[in-house]
């Protein structure tokens, strides 16, 4: 094997030194259908314990709702199980068709083009619509995939401080020169759940001239009344340029992402767009199965109702019982401890209590700002918001944090 | 003028020299479930026609097998259809491990690690093993999601001539300094359906102390006399160091791809890549029929068996009607008509005759290699394939090809 | 000229990567990378701003976390392209 001992000793010792700062991540295998109440196997070949899920991004429960897998037996049997083409091959279906005509009524654009994941949309976005004499202005808290997005495109690029919309504008003002300009954001930032200021930055936009991005993986069917999103949150229907979003949070789960937006952008998209043209079609039984999901919220706005109540029941009872969350009304609530030994401590031992959350350290949040990050789902039921309240109180108490605030957390922990 | 307008005519322009290029892409909307014969709406909003296809990667016609779509039934009952979640956080079943060491099994390697798609796998394996201390010395005619992985990497980058083990063997001196270096190639390449030379590449991986990482895409599952890829083609089972490949091909066509190799590049892999961490975990429907999937091709070659059949006697037909393909055994038959346009009339007549198949031209292939790709499925029958051979003839004639 | 050119990075580093409440201070030895002040992603604007302000081009391969993590790094970074 040509593969040197050089390298086996290589990768071995990044494996040590990941373990010994902490920060070698662990995978817990989980024997049931994604839902409220799941089964975990922890650590491997443990016996499986029953939890209450609080980190899934099944937003709207319907990971695993009855009519949504009825809906993909039915793809099954009408549409086969897979298309083993791109799009432009043999690949699209009409239901391909149905769900992207669907998508853009929803979220109330002009044209849509699906993608693997969300993921590969963003890889695939700045690519395409801009160039060198272009510049991407982007905040710099955006996720992962749009970096490695942006990293993929030739266009300068720019970042302005996180929600600061004066950075952002001095951002438009020193690019005055550049041909086309795009502001990229997040609608919902995924460690903090805090929203970005769409209203502003569209007329910062239309002030200076420029387009404006948005991924809105963590707020596509709940956040705003009929739950289309961060730009109907903010009241900027239709001045959106692109959203990048995904099936694979709150609408099913999944997998499949897509672009949504101006339709010259979506043209250029599928006719340029290298994970679309690269990477395989989003497989039928994931299409009927969304299809259904987008009828589902289309009709009524029940589960995001409930999960906008969940998420305001349970902030309120956590902040009653004097724990140090980030105000705001997403699910995504961050529950702060500052230190990363205590967050992984509060985990472990919430887990115990029958509890599934994780907590986030550096270098995923920045230094000093260790949280549990709780995801609350329409699929929860009071008894579970309780429960899981309860849990943080018992354990909280046990490390004497209960009303304190972050100076006093700190002075206790260290950061 | 305000943005949107500007932006609008801008981006309008760009559509419209492509149409004038003859570069616009067109889809095609698919009334029934992949296979030989497909129900077809074409163009958009005509009456639907049901024509032979010929250009699906659904090379052991897995894609709507009733036992795996009986498997992803299954997985829809027992494991429901989304995780909403990233495989670190709450992504990962019980499922998900089985698949990992069913796929590593049946490739003959350690471990596997799997991503939503092989696009991802290769957009991930680069950067997360090596450095601008490294360099990726790759094949010029990678498929392109090895190249854009390849740009995210820091590495020093080299690209050695088509196949050309001589230039390889120069790159691999020139890089003698770094620290390590990682020899990169499709195990069959797309365009042309030849395979890799991986016993020669094998030996000079070894001979300079490379590793070696193949993307076995369009191998998986049929190529071999068991199916287990062009490394098993060239006896090297146990030499390759890494595999990448994709579920959305033979093994059923959905989604889904994986990387296969050593315990320890996996781990690292599993901490760093970043479609890895940062992208959905695969659906448990999808987790389900792979699995199925790769049980069916264990138990029994009957699927991989016919296809090679199939494929030595529409290569030996189309032959002998006089057309010039390119030479080889694999699924993928080029049809070399060296004209574009004639490419282009000929794949519009062939349709017309109830035959879908596509054509390749520059600037997906070289100029003057324009060709029609072929590519056949164990789901065809010796009448799908004796209907297309009479196709080609048919319209070879008309258009000249044929004398 | 080298102390110039530190006062400078480090006014660029405060303007551009801290919060105007921040209490954090910036010196010549404070680890910038691998503290988090500058993510590896901002660490391009940095590049950015420097190759302008230097009138210089750093090579891909050489605009490491490491070579970035301190302003002093930094400093010797520059040398290597432009007298300071």
């Amino acid at each position: 094997m040509a593969y040197a001992e050089k390298a086996r000793s290589h990768y071995s010792n990044e494996l040590t030194l990941i373990k010994e700062a902490g920060l070698f991540k662990e995978e817990r295998y989980i024997k049931s259908p994604q839902m409220a109440k799941i089964k975990v196997e922890f650590p491997a070949g443990a016996p499986s314990k029953e939890v209450l899920n609080f980190c899934a991004n099944n937003y709207l429960g319907l990971s695993s709702h009855p009519e949504v897998v009825e809906a993909a037996h039915k793809g099954l049997d009408s549409h086969g199980y897979g298309m083993s083409s791109v799009r432009f091959i043999c690949g699209t279906q009409d239901i391909h068709r149905e769900l992207e005509a669907k998508l853009s009524e929803f979220l109330e654009t002009e044209d849509t083009v699906l993608f693997p994941s969300c993921m590969e949309a963003n890889a695939g976005l700045f690519e395409v619509s801009l160039d060198k004499d272009d510049a991407m202005i982007s905040d710099r808290l955006v996720h992962a995939s749009i970096v490695d997005g942006m990293r993929l495109s030739k266009a300068q690029l720019y970042n302005y401080k996180h929600l600061n919309m004066d950075h952002l504008e001095e951002k438009l003002q020193e690019t005055q020169s550049c041909r086309l300009r795009m502001i990229i954001t997040d609608g919902v930032f995924s460690m903090d759940g805090d929203i970005a200021p769409l209203e502003k930055i569209c007329d910062l936009a239309d002030k200076y001239d420029a387009m404006v991005t948005v991924d809105d993986s963590h707020s596509t069917g709940f956040l705003g009344k009929h739950g289309k999103g961060t730009h109907e949150h903010c009241g900027v229907l239709g001045r959106i340029d692109a959203i990048t979003t995904t099936l694979g949070k709150a609408l099913g789960g999944a997998a499949g992402g897509c672009i949504s937006g101006r339709k010259e952008i979506v043209e250029l998209c599928r006719q340029r767009a290298r994970p679309y043209l690269f990477s395989n079609t989003v497989p039928p039984v994931v299409i009927a199965a969304s299809i259904k999901v987008i009828e589902l919220i289309s009709k009524s706005t029940d589960r995001r109702n409930k999960l906008e109540e969940n998420t305001k029941y349970f902030r309120e009872k956590m902040t009653q019982a004097g724990l140090d969350i980030r105000p705001g009304v997403h699910p995504i609530v961050p529950v702060m401890l500052y230190n990363a030994k205590l967050a992984q401590n509060v985990a472990r031992d919430l887990y115990e209590e029958g509890i599934y959350a994780v907590g986030f350290f550096f270098p995923v949040v920045p230094q000093g700002q260790a949280r549990i990050r709780i995801q609350i789902s329409a699929d929860h039921e009071r008894e579970h918001l309780d429960k899981a309240v309860a849990a943080f109180t018992k354990v909280g108490g046990k490390y004497n944090i209960l009303g304190k605030k972050k100076d006093e957390v700190i002075a206790l922990y260290g950061m | 003028m305000a943005v949107h307008e500007r932006v609008r005519e801008f981006y309008n322009k760009e559509l419209i020299e492509l149409q004038y290029a003859d570069l616009f892409k067109e889809e095609r909307f698919i009334h029934s479930p992949q296979g030989a014969d497909i129900s077809v709406e074409y163009p958009p909003n005509s009456d639907l026609r049901n024509v032979i296809n010929f250009c699906a990667n659904n090379y052991l016609g897995l894609s709507s097998h009733p036992e795996v779509i009986a498997a992803a039934k299954n997985a829809l009952e027992e494991r429901g259809f989304g995780l909403a979640s990233v495989r670190f956080i709450c992504g990962t079943q019980d499922w998900h491990k089985e698949l990992e060491r069913k796929i590593s099994d049946f490739l003959g390697m350690e471990d596997a690690i799997l991503y939503s798609s092989c696009f991802d796998a290769n957009g991930g394996v680069f950067e997360a093993l090596l450095t601008e201390e490294d360099a990726l010395i790759s094949d010029e005619l990678n498929h392109a999601s090895i190249i854009d992985g390849i740009r995210l990497c820091k590495a020093e980058r080299h690209r050695y001539k088509h196949a050309d083990m001589r230039d390889l063997e120069h790159h691999l001196k020139e890089t003698q300094n770094k620290r390590f270096r990682m020899i990169v190639t499709d195990g069959v390449f797309s365009m042309d359906g030849d395979v890799a030379k991986l016993d020669e590449i094998c030996n000079l991986a070894e001979e300079h102390d490379a590793i070696l990482m193949v993307d076995d895409s369009h191998a998986t599952g049929f190529v071999g006399k068991t199916g287990r890829g062009t490394h098993e083609h060239h006896d090297v089972m146990g030499r390759v160091d890494i595999i990448t490949t994709t579920f959305g091909k033979a093994l059923g066509g959905a989604a889904g791809g994986c990387i296969v190799g050593n315990k320890v590049f996996i781990n690292i892999l599993r901490q760093r890549s970043r479609p890895y961490l940062f992208s959905n975990t695969l659906s448990p429907v999808v987790v389900g029929a792979t699995i199925k999937a790769i049980d069916l091709l264990k138990d029994s070659t009957a699927l991989r068996d016919k296809l090679e059949q199939n494929a030595v006697y529409f290569r030996k037909k189309i032959r002998e009607a006089g057309f010039e393909i390119k030479d080889g055994f694999h699924p993928i038959v080029p049809i070399m008509l060296h004209d574009a346009g004639l490419v282009q009339a000929m794949a519009r007549e062939l349709y017309a005759e109830g035959i879908y198949v596509v054509g390749f031209f520059y600037p997906v292939v070289p100029r003057g290699t324009a060709r029609i790709r072929v590519q056949i499925s164990a789901a065809h029958e010796k009448h799908h394939i004796d209907t297309a051979i009479d196709a080609f003839v048919k319209v070879g004639k008309k258009l000249g090809v044929l004398k | 000229m080298t102390e110039d050119a530190k006062k400078l990075i480090i006014e660029y580093v405060k303007k551009e990567y801290l919060d105007e409440d921040s209490d954090q201070v910036v010196t010549e030895d404070t680890k910038l990378i691998s503290s988090g002040i500058v993510d590896s992603f901002s660490m391009v604007s940095l590049k950015m701003f420097l190759e302008k302000k230097f009138k210089i081009k750093i090579p891909d391969e050489k605009a490491t976390p490491e070579a970035f993590d301190s302003v002093n790094d930094i400093v010797t970074l520059l040398r290597e392209f432009t007298p300071l």
